[in-house]
Formats: structure tokens, sequence, C-alpha cells
């Protein structure tokens, strides 16, 4: 299993290093110099020039790129053009308030999605499961921002009940982490239910019942162990689709993590600020994915007795 | 057979229909089925896949899911019709005094637990007691199904057992509880030849300690031959043939049967092109006039294609559904 | 609950046999679904009722959706303006239909293009193999790597902000899925005897590619393509509504949320109402692909 592990990250780095090439690329042959961004039209030619030196503006673009990716493995994404500080400093600093953000919308996700998805199958195509499949895709249509747009009008500004913005206190956390986990429990319950109901088609299921198991042990004790087995890969790719709405959910709620991070970067056309950002959370996304193999495989016996 | 007298038989399926309601209509996957089982007796059933013998199998278990149902007959088991018994007297009766056991073992048991936790639950569920003698009692039950080291793979999933092995485990599970009635379905038929003659001698074995009853649906005559005591074919739905094993052999009745005869693989045979019956299971949607063999039949004649037989006596043990027996003999 | 599967494949047996050949064909499975799927036939509907009222906008209309009014800046909903002014006095009713342009061009245009992209870029993947498989795939797997979100911003931030540039980063970030899905089947396929008996008689590379793999694929590239949609107009809305996306004055629904946003207290109205026309149009088309999911392709995996 160790080998297997190795392998996967061995997958893993020519990957990042792809990501890292895209985004690198991309963002340097973009027309607009760096230094303008920086000092805007008030600067003399010469200055314009030794910037340009100590930079290395003027190398080939790959061996910038190469430089990048040096500086980067030891932690080094570079100054930030606005704010003038280590684009690495201002991602530790954002780093934990995303994760915060994601973790709880992902925990109310489940919470929400799972047993949605686990009723829904067991009463497979009556009412109550085409209800909860219209709500739930209900729950995948709606745009991020609609919900937290409804939810500031409602809870802060009709009710009162939850402030508006910021994320100092737990009670600034409830409502954008409700609205990134609404988001993600239709897709959730969606797969839960379409996971369980392929288990129950199991010939296992059939001997569980000609044992004379009840209805609901056979369904919790036989087939939703089965089928949750593959729900762990959809958290992993729930990570990268938790990223992307933190992004949106940052922005309307004004919280400091990557997401807003990477919205002020491209509003200032800060480059270095959004190449950081980019890469890290895109690592972040492949460093889950390794994760939730190794947690598949431990709670898998047909992989982990190997 | 049926000179006997009722309290011989343990089972008594008493012309079931089992329809399934699709889309695109009412499927009689079981069309007025009459087959019965005396105490400690193997009984083959035999068709080709499609015939309905499973679904006559899922019946008598109460396991058919939606759209089927068996809509008409009565299936009596030790004085009782299983079809009037609520979901929780069919689920103490299930894996008690009926189990099963299929076709697939790897599929068939959960992938995801020990073999011994699955063969366990099969003890628990109808009998108080505690897991440590559930434990125990599985150990002896894996030694009594002949698999060897027994303490050592009662923690053992079941990808790391052999087909064989599986086997022994799903009718160790079935005979946990000591059922009167073992429901067999193509219980050897993903085995190996060696492995199946192992099977079907530890099965005998079991009835022969146990006086189970055995129904035992498959598509092979050999096995029938090896195990069985008295042999319904199915064809369509319908059962076309009901005889002991010895005329079936020796005096195969039913033309379908007769083809079923001549298309098992002989090492002495002549004739070097095996036969097969030609065409192919009628759709069910669509069943032909007359007789449902009729189109695939070799000596089908006019009256064939207008009327349905009956099952008609030609011996005492022996019915055939074929007019060429019209007058109860040949 | 679901079938034992023992009786399932018995009574499958018989369909298959007889009904092969209308089962097979798409256009019957879709007439199946308009006959048993209420909800999938009336989000058809209302996707047809969508685009004629994109395509006669000025029909629809009440107003010049880029008419400024400084006079009658946010007023509330009333005869004249059903859902009110924004804050530059435009009529927000008639930015929500021109609106409808955006997000349908944007919801089909790109999603076509990435799949012909990836279409084209599976097949040769799977048909061929070998090193060309290896670069494409790893292709794909660096673009579904980035968080798509963060992906089509960074491409914005390349290309510039406009709507055509939205057609190009969308595309960009979609082909890979496609290439997978299409990269699969023509592996599995490649290995059928068809191919290997065309292939046995010398016929061309991409004449087997695109007259024997293609339509094998098609009933799984109609549905990826419904489901793909809704994805789309989903990033548009996101993109724009960051900013980045769409440029003002464009009638383009993200964009009416994120200037209506600052006035979300005061008259909600201007942002909740193009919030809930995306809303609406993207669930149309995930009831669509849903339901044509079901009819045609049931064991495609989400």
């Amino acid at each position: 299993m160790a080998k297997y592990f190795f392998k996967r990250i061995l997958i893993a780095v020519p990957v990042l290093i792809g990501v890292a090439f895209i985004t690198f690329m991309m963002l340097n042959v973009v027309p607009g110099d760096p230094i303008t961004v920086m000092m805007r039209e008030h600067v003399k030619p010469d200055v314009i020039e030794n910037l340009r030196k100590t930079m290395h503006l003027d190398d080939p673009a790959i061996i910038r790129f190469l430089r990048f990716l040096g500086d980067a493995l030891r932690g080094n994404f570079g100054i930030s053009y606005k704010l003038s500080r280590p684009v690495t400093d201002l991602i530790v600093q954002a780093f934990p308030v995303t994760i915060k953000l994601a973790s709880t919308a992902a925990i109310i996700s489940w919470i929400i999605g799972i047993p949605i998805g686990i009723i829904s199958a067991i009463r497979q195509s009556t009412i109550i499961d085409q209800m909860f499949m219209g709500f739930a895709l209900f729950g995948v249509s709606m745009p991020v921002f609609l919900i937290g747009l409804l939810g500031q009008y409602t809870f802060s500004y009709k009710l009162g009940w939850l402030p508006v913005s910021g994320f100092e206190s737990w009670k600034q956390l409830v409502m954008p982490a409700l609205v990134l986990g609404w988001n993600s429990a239709g897709t959730i319950a969606r797969l839960t239910r379409s996971n369980l109901l392929e288990a129950m088609k199991n010939d296992y299921i059939r001997t569980a019942r000609a044992k004379g198991l009840k209805e609901t042990g056979v369904v919790v004790g036989h087939a939703l162990k089965n089928s949750l087995l593959p729900v762990i890969t959809i958290m992993a790719i729930q990570i990268a689709s938790l990223l992307s709405g933190s992004v949106i959910t940052e922005s309307i709620f004004g919280i400091p993590g990557i997401g807003r991070l990477s919205v002020d970067a491209i509003q200032g056309r800060d480059m270095p600020l959004l190449q950081g950002s980019v890469v890290f959370a895109t690592a972040l996304i492949i460093f889950g994915n390794i994760c939730a193999d190794m947690l598949y495989s431990l709670v898998d016996p047909r992989i982990r007795v190997e | 057979m049926s000179e006997m007298s009722n309290e011989q038989f343990l089972l008594k399926i008493n012309n079931i229909k089992t329809h399934f309601f699709t889309k695109r209509g009412i499927v009689p996957a079981v069309d007025g089925v009459t087959i019965e089982i005396p105490y400690g007796k193997i009984i083959g059933i035999v068709g080709e896949s499609g015939c309905g013998k499973s679904v006559t199998s899922l019946s008598v278990l109460g396991l058919l899911q939606r759209p089927g149902k068996t809509v008409e007959g009565s299936i009596e088991f030790n004085g009782r019709n299983l079809l009037q018994l609520n979901k929780a007297q069919m689920r103490k009766l299930r894996g008690n005094e009926i189990s099963m056991i299929f076709q697939e073992p790897m599929t068939s048991l959960n992938p995801v637990y020990t073999v011994g936790k699955q063969v366990s639950e099969a003890i628990t569920i109808h009998e108080n007691i505690s897991k440590e003698e559930a434990k125990s009692k599985v150990i002896e039950i894996f030694k009594n199904v002949g698999i060897p080291e027994a303490e050592k793979r009662f923690n053992a999933y079941p990808h790391q057992l052999s087909g064989g092995l599986r086997q022994r485990v799903m009718i160790g599970m079935a005979m946990s509880c000591s059922p009167k009635l073992l429901i067999a379905d193509e219980p050897t038929t993903a085995l190996d030849v060696t492995i199946e003659a192992q099977i079907l001698h530890l099965m005998r074995e079991l009835r022969d300690k146990n006086h189970t009853s055995i129904m035992m649906i498959t598509h092979n005559l050999g096995v029938v031959a090896e195990i069985c005591d008295y042999v319904y074919v199915m064809y369509a739905g319908k059962v076309m043939e009901q005889t002991d094993i010895n005329e079936l052999f020796e005096k195969p009745c039913h033309p379908y049967t007769e083809g079923l005869m001549r298309s098992i693989p002989r090492i002495h045979s002549k004739n070097t092109r095996l036969y097969s019956i030609k065409g192919v299971v009628p759709n069910l949607l669509k069943l032909p006039k007359g007789c449902r063999f009729s189109p695939r039949c070799d000596k089908a004649t006019k009256k064939c294609f207008t009327q349905e037989p009956e099952l008609y006596k030609i011996d005492n043990n022996h019915s055939v559904r074929c007019f060429l027996y019209e007058n109860g003999v040949r | 609950m679901s079938e034992c599967t023992e009786t399932v494949t018995e009574i499958e047996e018989y369909d298959i046999e007889s009904e092969i050949a209308e089962n097979d064909n798409i256009f019957y499975k879709i007439k199946n679904m308009i006959r048993t799927n209420k909800v999938a036939a009336i989000s058809g509907l209302l996707i047809i009722f969508i685009i004629i009222v994109a395509i006669f906008a000025p029909v629809f209309a009440p107003h010049d959706p880029y008419a400024i009014d400084l006079l009658s800046r946010l007023k509330g909903p009333s005869a004249e303006h059903l859902l009110g002014t924004d804050e530059l006095g435009r009529d927000v009713l008639s930015r929500i239909i021109y609106g409808s342009r955006v997000s349908l061009f944007v919801g089909l245009v790109p999603t076509l293009l990435s799949m012909i992209i990836g279409t084209v870029l599976g097949l040769i993947s799977g048909y061929f193999g070998g090193k060309i498989d290896f670069v494409i795939m790893r292709l794909a797997d660096v673009v579904l790597a980035f968080p798509s979100l963060l992906l089509a911003m960074v491409i914005m931030y390349t290309l510039g902000a406009s709507t055509f540039n939205l057609f190009i980063a969308l595309t960009i970030i979609n082909w890979a899925g496609t290439a997978r899905v299409v990269r699969s089947q023509a592996m599995s396929l490649k290995e059928k005897e068809f191919i290997e008996a065309a292939k046995s008689i010398g016929v061309k590379d991409s004449v087997i590619m695109f007259k024997h793999l293609l339509p094998n694929c098609l009933p799984s590239l109609i549905v990826l393509f419904t489901t793909n949609i809704p994805g789309a107009i989903l990033s548009e809305a996101n993109l724009s509504f960051l900013g980045v996306g769409a440029q003002p004055p464009e009638a383009s629904w993200g964009l009416m949320v994120n200037n209506g946003k600052k006035f979300l207290f005061t008259n909600p109205i201007v942002a909740l109402a193009p919030g809930i026309a995306i809303l609406i149009i993207v669930l149309t088309f995930n009831f669509l692909g849903d339901g044509l999911r079901d009819a045609i392709d049931p064991y495609m995996k989400e």
C-alpha cells in the first residue's frame, strides 16, 4: 500500500508543476508592464530600467518560470505589487480563514445532504424522493451569490439575527458557511442517493434479506457502508467546488480568505498575489485528493487487507 | 408423486402466478406452477434462463421486489400459506426455516464485512445468543461445511477466499439455523467442475444429516443427475414435465426435455456436432398461441399452434405437458 | 427500492431480444422521456420559451435596456416599470430580457466549442493511445486540477474582461471533462469487433474515429452537453458578478446582481430579480439534463 501512495504522490508532482507552469505563463504574457501597475505613470525611464533588471523581467520566460518554481519550493511567492508584502505571508494569513469557512460549510453540507440522499434512496420514486431531489437540484442550481444576498437581506436586514459581513465572531461565520454549505448539500444528496441505489442492486443485499434481516437493517447495515465509500471520493471533489464557492462567498461577506485575496489581486492587477493564491489553492486540492485516497483505502477492506 | 398424502410435503407450491408489472405490459414470469417438495428430498427445477425458475424460488421466500408480485395461488409451507403471512412473520421464516444460497458467492457476500460476521449475523437475527456464543457456533459450522482453519477464516474478508470456500461460507450461512428447506439457486454454476462435485457432495451430506429438503435450481442436467431425487422441467413460466430422476434420463418424454438431454456433451457420442434446440426463449410479453414451446418444437402439429396442452399424467410419478401424451401413453 | 438483480436480468433478457431496434433510437428515447417525465418536458418547453424571448428581445422588452434616465433612479415596481429601475434609471425587466441573450449564448456556444475540442482530443487519445494519449490526458489532469473559477479568473486576467473573452475562458476550462468521457468510451469501443474489422480492411484512422467511434459516443455527448450548459451559465454569472466577466453597460445577469448588491437593503429587487432569472434558467437546464440522462444513458456517472 505504501508503494501505491508513493506512486500516487509521484503522479501529483508533475500535475502541480503543470498547474504552476500554466498559471505562470498565462499571467506573464499579459500585456501591461507590472511596473506601470506598481508605480503608475509618474516614473522616470531609468528607474523603470533598473527595476526591470532587479526583477529579471528581461530574461526568457522559461528561465523566469524555473526561478519562480525554485522560489515557490522554498516558500517564496514574491512580493505583492499592491500591498508590498510577501505573498506567502498574505496566504498564510488568509489560509486558516478559508479552511475554517470551507470545513464548516462541508460539515453543514454532509449534515443536510447525506440524510436527504439516504431517505430519497429508501423511498425511491415516491413523493418524498421527488420532493427531496427537486430540492437538491434547486440547491445545485442556485448561484452562490444569490443565496448569499438572500441571506443577507433576510437574516441581517429584515430579521437582524446575523451580521452582514466580517469574520471575527462565530456569528459572522454562520451565514457564509450556510450559504456555501447549502450549495454543496445538493450535490452530496444527489450522489449519496445514486450510490445507495447502486449498492442496493448488489447480490449481497438479497443475501441480507434472505437471512431475515429487517429492511432498515439491510439498508443501514449492508448498503450504506458500501455506498459511503464513494462519498469519500466525492468529498475530495467537494474541496475544489468549495474553494470556487468560497471566492464568491468571501467577496460577498468581506471575509479575508484566499478567495477574497485572489479577487482583490485581479481587481488590483496584482500578478504575484494572484499567481500565489491560485497555485496554492490548486496544491491544496491535489493534496486533498491524495488524503481522500488514503482515507478510502483505510476504510475499504478490499484495499486495506492486500 | 401426487399419490402421496399431503403430510409428506414440506412445501406445496400450488398453481402460483407471479407477474411483473412493467411499463411495456404484464410479464407472466411464473404462469401457474405447481411444485411439491417432500421432507428430506432434493427436488430439481431445470430450465433455460428466463424460464421462471428463479422467480419461483424468490416467490417462496417473499423476496420479490417491485414490479414483481405473486397474484394467484398458494404456497403452503408446513401447513401455513406463506402468501398470507405479513412482513414480520415472513422475516422470521427467512434464514431460519427457509434459507437460500445464490449463484455468485463473490457478489452474494458483502465485501466490507468479514465472513464470520456475516454468518454470525444470520444466527443472531433468529437466536438470542451472545456474540461469543455466535462466534463459536460459526466456527463449528465452518468446520461442518469443510472450511479448513475455521478460526482463522472467521476473520477473513470475502475477497481473501477462493470461490469454493466462499460458496461453503454461503452454505454454512444458509444452514446456520438448521432450516427445513434450503433453496439453492445455481449454487455451482460459478465454480470449477471439481469444486462443483465437492459442493454437491456437501449438500447431499447435509441433507442426510439434518433431513433438510432442498430445492435445487439449475440449468445443468449433470447437477440434476448428481444430486436430485425428482425433477421439474420448466419452460417460459410453466412446468413442462415432472418425473423422478431415473425416468428423466431413461425416458424423457417432452420434446423440450429431449432437446435438453441431447444438448448435453457426451464423450462417447458418435455425433461430433452438439445438438441445440432451435430458436430462442420466447418473449413473455408476446407468447405464441397454443403450446409455448411449439415454435421451437420438431414434433409440433397443427393443434400445438392453436391450443394449450395441459399436464397429462402418464405414470404415477410422471406428467408431461404435451399433446403427444394426451391419452396417457406414448 | 431497487429490484433483485436476478429477477431483473431475467426480465431484461426478453426485452433485449425483441426490442433492441426500438430502444437504440435516441429519438425514441427522447420521445419516451417527454411522455413519461413531465418535469423534464416542462423544462424543455420553458427553455424554448426563453430562447424565443432572447431572440425577439426587442419585441418583448417594454423599454430600451440601455436608456439611462437619471430622474427615475431606483424606482420600485410600477405599471411603467414592472420590476422597477436600476441605479441609472434603466428598466430592470428589459435588462433581464436582454440578459437572457448573454446567458443563453454563454451556455450554448462555449459549451459546444469545448465539447468539440474535448471530443476530438478524447477520440485521438482513446483511439491511438500511447504517447499522444499520455500528453493529452496529463494536460486534462492539469486543467481539471484547478478550481474552475480560479482558472477562469486567471484567463480573464490575461485576456482582459469582456464577453468574448468569457467564451474563450469557458471553452478552455470545460474541454477536459468531455475529453475524459470520450476517451474512455473510445477505448472500450476500439476493442469491439466492428472496429477491428474496419481496421483490418484498411479503413483510414480518421474515418474510423469519426464515422464509427463518434456515433457510438453520441448519446453520452448529448447528455453531457445538456448537463454542461448550466455549469457554463453559472460560471459566467460568477465571473460577471466578480467584475471580471461581462462589462458595463452590458445587460448580463451576473453583472446586474453585482451592480444591484449595493442597493440590496433599499431596493432588493434590482439585485435579486436577475439572480432569480439565473436560478430559473439553470434549474430548467438541470431538470432537462437529468431527464435526458435517465432516458438516454442511465449508467453515466455524475
